[in-house]
């Protein structure tokens, strides 16, 4: 395959609660991926940003407002929403353009400030919107889909709260490894065993925070890169942005209900397992390929739930997949080595981009303490609301 | 003053006690079942496209999976901040007829400690809350082994 990107550059503005905007997340983060690949800010053909809902206005043309804080220089901009898929689509909004030869370098940017708490929807009373209609009538916040996913995994595959918790302890010993990380504490079973339920059967460490935090990626074609002097760059390989087929069989944040599938007989292939699918189809590479994992633990349940929808083991295999070690640092397949959403919380327009950063430097062998041996294909898999699928491989 | 009672969202079911149903819609084309109610369009890819007519639900299922909410979910929930808060259960439901998944809240009383996946349940009228006009009505699952 030949249409192959280059990632120049990362970078990220370490996770926290900062208690500053947005803005500014984005733009040190950005300036950290142009000073890791070596390109004037003058010098980038387009920008493209992830949006944030929760910034206010300039939020929602985030292209823009980070070019005009890293000073304006008359780029093309592009702006891109698709809640937590909104990275994996900017990203794939700047490999377009790459592809088609509208640009040779550009640089990609999600930060967020994320308020305490609960993700909440938008204000108003919007009885069109059936994400303000699951807060107004059922009082479904997200901890409680991933409270259902989890108490259907025990009744179906026998997963234990055991189970759960060590996807905390394992992803949590990652995230102390990084400096990026806004958790760096390794956590006991036990620990995760004494806090508060959030949503049976979840506790407050098997669910992620919300976070302050930002990633950028400076992306660009593979001609630019060797006349750049990089002869051997990251690659992305594939970007996978496909929606559900109806039916859609699985009950998915934020919907109240699922498509009936009394008429159309499912295809055997969940939404979840379709996006990853289609990263390998398009990638030519198979699960067995795979030197590391990164997925949208937003839960710990839902950490297992990636590895079957992601081919590293059968349905109804993640537990004993977790249990054998091989998901863990120096296992077969290590799911979540920079410590996942577990140790970072959700920046949601910078979560996918941040994915991609850990394979770049996972892939390079810059990883540090948390360097999974050899690394030369890596993969990254989330979802954002309303059928937005992500996934992104990257090779070297 | 009495309060009037009012669904909390139209349409979405209809009748009292034992006549209870949610309300979907269903594809006179093709038969697709809907719920939440689509009254636009059919939205299976392969149907041209007919008129969606009303069409009550299954009155029974099995529940998928459980949760709760032990703490307080944010606005638009309405509940008392005076009030200490009481977690509510919710239920995800398939229906077999319709094989569809509905999710809605537990009849107040039932905890998670009362289900498990594959049980027996009912949809029984519910209110959801009340302002000082208005009785705010939904749906309720309960199972169908509880009298109450």
């Amino acid at each position: 395959m030949t249409d192959d990107v280059a990632v120049l550059g990362a970078g990220m503005h370490p996770w926290g609660k900062w208690g500053r905007g947005f803005v500014e997340y984005g733009t040190v983060a950005a300036r950290a991926a142009l000073a890791d690949a070596g390109v004037d800010w003058r010098d980038v053909d387009s920008v493209v940003g992830a949006d944030t809902v929760r910034g206010g206005y300039p939020g929602y043309v985030a292209g823009a407002t980070f070019a005009k804080a890293l000073g304006w220089q008359g780029a093309r901009v592009a702006s891109v929403y698709a809640a937590c898929a909104s990275g994996a689509q900017a990203v794939n909004a700047a490999r377009t353009q790459i592809l088609a030869g509208l640009a040779d370098v550009v640089l990609v940017v999600g930060a967020d400030a994320a308020p305490k708490g609960f993700f909440r929807p938008a204000g108003g009373d919007r009885h069109d919107d059936p994400d303000w209609l699951r807060f107004r009538v059922l009082g479904a916040t997200n901890p409680a889909y991933f409270g259902l996913y989890a108490r259907r995994r025990m009744a179906v595959h026998g997963d234990t709260l055991e189970d759960f918790a060590q996807v905390k302890v394992k992803n949590a010993a990652a995230g102390a490894l990084n400096p990026n990380a806004r958790y760096r504490k390794t956590v006991t079973a036990e620990e995760v065993a004494a806090s508060a339920v959030v949503a049976d059967p979840l506790r407050l460490l098997d669910i992620c925070a919300t976070s302050d935090g930002a990633a950028a990626l400076v992306l660009c074609g593979m001609d630019f890169a060797r006349k750049h002097g990089v002869r051997n760059p990251v690659r992305i390989r594939a970007v996978s942005t496909v929606t559900p087929t109806y039916p859609n069989t699985v009950l998915d944040l934020p919907d109240i209900a699922t498509d009936s599938a009394a008429v159309v007989e499912p295809e055997g292939v969940t939404f979840r397992a379709s996006i990853a699918r289609a990263a390998y189809e398009e990638a030519g590479i198979a699960p067995e390929d795979l030197s590391l994992a990164e997925v949208y633990d937003l839960s710990t349940a839902l950490e297992l739930q990636w590895y079957e929808d992601l081919g590293l083991c059968g349905e109804g295999e993640a537990a004993k997949l977790l249990r054998e070690g091989a998901t863990a640092p120096g296992g077969r397949i290590p799911v979540n080595a920079s410590g996942g959403l577990a140790s970072f919380g959700e920046a949601v327009p910078a979560q996918a981009i941040a994915q991609v950063c850990e394979l770049t430097w996972q892939l390079r062998g810059t990883a540090g303490a948390r360097q999974v041996a050899d690394a030369r294909v890596g993969i990254t898999a989330n979802q954002g609301l309303f059928g937005h699928g992500s996934s992104v491989i990257a090779v070297r | 003053m009495s309060r009037t009672r009012t669904p909390v969202v139209a349409d979405w079911f209809t009748g009292e006690g034992e006549d209870f149903r949610l309300l979907g819609t269903r594809c006179s084309a093709c038969a697709s079942v809907f719920f939440p109610r689509e009254d636009t369009f059919c939205r299976n890819p392969g149907c041209a496209g007919g008129e969606l007519l009303s069409a009550p639900l299954s009155r029974r299922g099995r529940v998928w999976s459980y949760t709760d909410s032990r703490y307080r979910p944010p606005a638009p929930y309405v509940s008392d901040p005076e009030l200490p808060w009481q977690p509510y259960t919710l239920i995800a439901v398939e229906l077999e007829a319709e094989r569809l998944v509905v999710l809605g809240q537990a009849v107040p009383g039932v905890s998670v400690a009362d289900l498990e996946v594959g049980m027996e349940v009912e949809v029984v009228p519910g209110v959801l809350d009340e302002d000082a006009d208005t009785t705010w009505t939904t749906w309720h699952w309960r199972p169908t082994g509880v009298a109450a």
